[in-house]
């Protein structure tokens, strides 16, 4: 089973949840998608096995062999490549890496290389598999790192994907395979609007969803009355505490050195595995 | 010599931005004459200044008047070798009067680019 954790705004308690379901389950793999700022290894401190590096393949030109027919650089609709001086000029971190401009070439003068774009770090704590994507600094798609992360991952048995905050790209690419969502809310405005709309994108990729509201002091009504109208349940409420941030912040594990709250993620975890989303 | 302005919807006034300028305007020092051409890449989806400037070097400019512009394109005429011009006040006409009275300070630094996030 593998359940995508997300929440659209950051802050809200994504890694938080992800790391203690997957300690709390014990036996589990645990990954990160979040590959522009992955901070569930703070957490997990694992032992690490493998580093391997994500590539996106990019045109080279042949200069020899070109001549000069703009056939490439008219194909490409991302508009990375520019015509000039009598040459294709590439922009590497706009290419989408599609091939097109292989393809068109009559010459045959266009080679696809390899451009590193991040890296898969895997790890191991007790029975949990940590894989990590970190995506290198600079680089504008996060994607081709996250679907390397999610294949790193593998199909084990229980599967938790710490996802990136946000709704676009690389959130669609971390929820893509998952069985269901746990969307993670902050009984406040802003974190509610952000709630819908991963909801929405959740119901759009049809994955049955549950609740966890977060830092959740008090009833927030619109979310609370949205929850009910849309038939969602709310699996967990985990209270705003001095203590959790405190272990948050020592990079603790909570489930591990709170009983009221390893109780808390037990009753979460048998209700994902018993199919309490919906 | 070929000098290229992007232009707003009127034609006379700059435009703000560089790669989604609805128009450019081309001029020919040589000539005496000017040409507005549509801007093909107004409503690209990604790579407007690439694109944008890919109109800008197929038109033979040798200089680019502009209030301000990527790194992409920047990196696009440096590589064309065509220079970029900082614009002053809006009016077109004047920049290049202004330009041909070598009064046009040379544009050296460039934006990131904003790709949707603003």
């Amino acid at each position: 089973m593998r359940v995508a954790v997300l929440s659209g705004k950051g802050g809200a308690g994504k890694t938080f949840v992800s790391v203690n379901l997957a300690a709390t389950a014990k036996s589990a793999v645990y990954i990160d998608c979040d590959v522009e700022e992955p901070n569930g290894r703070l957490y997990w401190k694992p032992n690490i096995e493998s580093e391997t590096p994500v590539s996106v393949l990019i045109p080279e030109f042949d200069a020899a062999k070109c001549s000069g027919c703009r056939k490439c650089v008219e194909f490409c609709r991302f508009h990375a490549l520019i015509f000039v001086k009598g040459n294709p000029m590439l922009f590497p971190s706009v290419c989408h890496s599609c091939g097109g401009c292989s393809l068109v070439c009559p010459e045959n003068a266009v080679m696809e290389v390899p451009r590193p774009v991040g890296t898969i770090e895997k790890g191991a704590r007790d029975g949990v598999h940590v894989v990590t994507g970190i995506l290198n600094t600079g680089e504008e798609s996060a994607v081709p790192t996250i679907k390397a992360a999610l294949c790193a991952g593998g199909d084990d048995d229980f599967t938790v994907i710490d996802c990136p905050p946000g709704s676009s790209c690389g959130v669609m690419e971390s929820v893509k395979d998952a069985d269901c969502c746990l969307l993670v809310a902050e009984p406040t405005a802003f974190g509610f609007h952000n709630f819908k709309m991963v909801h929405r994108l959740s119901v759009l990729l049809k994955k049955p969803c549950g609740v966890v509201i977060n830092k959740a002091d008090a009833p927030y009504k619109p979310l609370e009355d949205y929850c009910a109208a849309q038939g969602l349940p709310v699996l967990l409420r985990v209270p705003y505490s001095e203590r959790l941030a405190e272990l948050g912040a020592a990079g603790e594990i909570a489930v591990e050195h709170d009983s009221e709250i390893a109780k808390a993620f037990g009753g979460l975890l048998s209700a994902i595995r018993e199919g309490a989303l919906s | 010599m070929i000098i290229a302005i992007p232009v707003d919807e009127g034609k006379k006034s700059i435009c703000v931005s560089f790669g989604r300028a609805p128009y450019f305007l081309i001029h020919d020092t040589d000539s005496a004459k000017t040409e507005m051409v549509e801007n093909p890449a107004a409503e690209a989806q990604g790579g407007a200044g690439i694109k944008a400037a890919q109109l800008v070097v197929d038109k033979g400019a040798n200089a680019l008047i502009t209030v301000r512009c990527g790194q992409n394109a920047a990196d696009v005429f440096k590589a064309a070798e065509i220079k970029i011009y900082k614009a002053f006040g809006s009016d077109a006409a004047e920049n290049l009067k202004a330009l041909a009275e070598g009064k046009l300070e040379e544009l050296t630094s460039f934006h990131a680019g904003f790709h949707g996030k603003a």
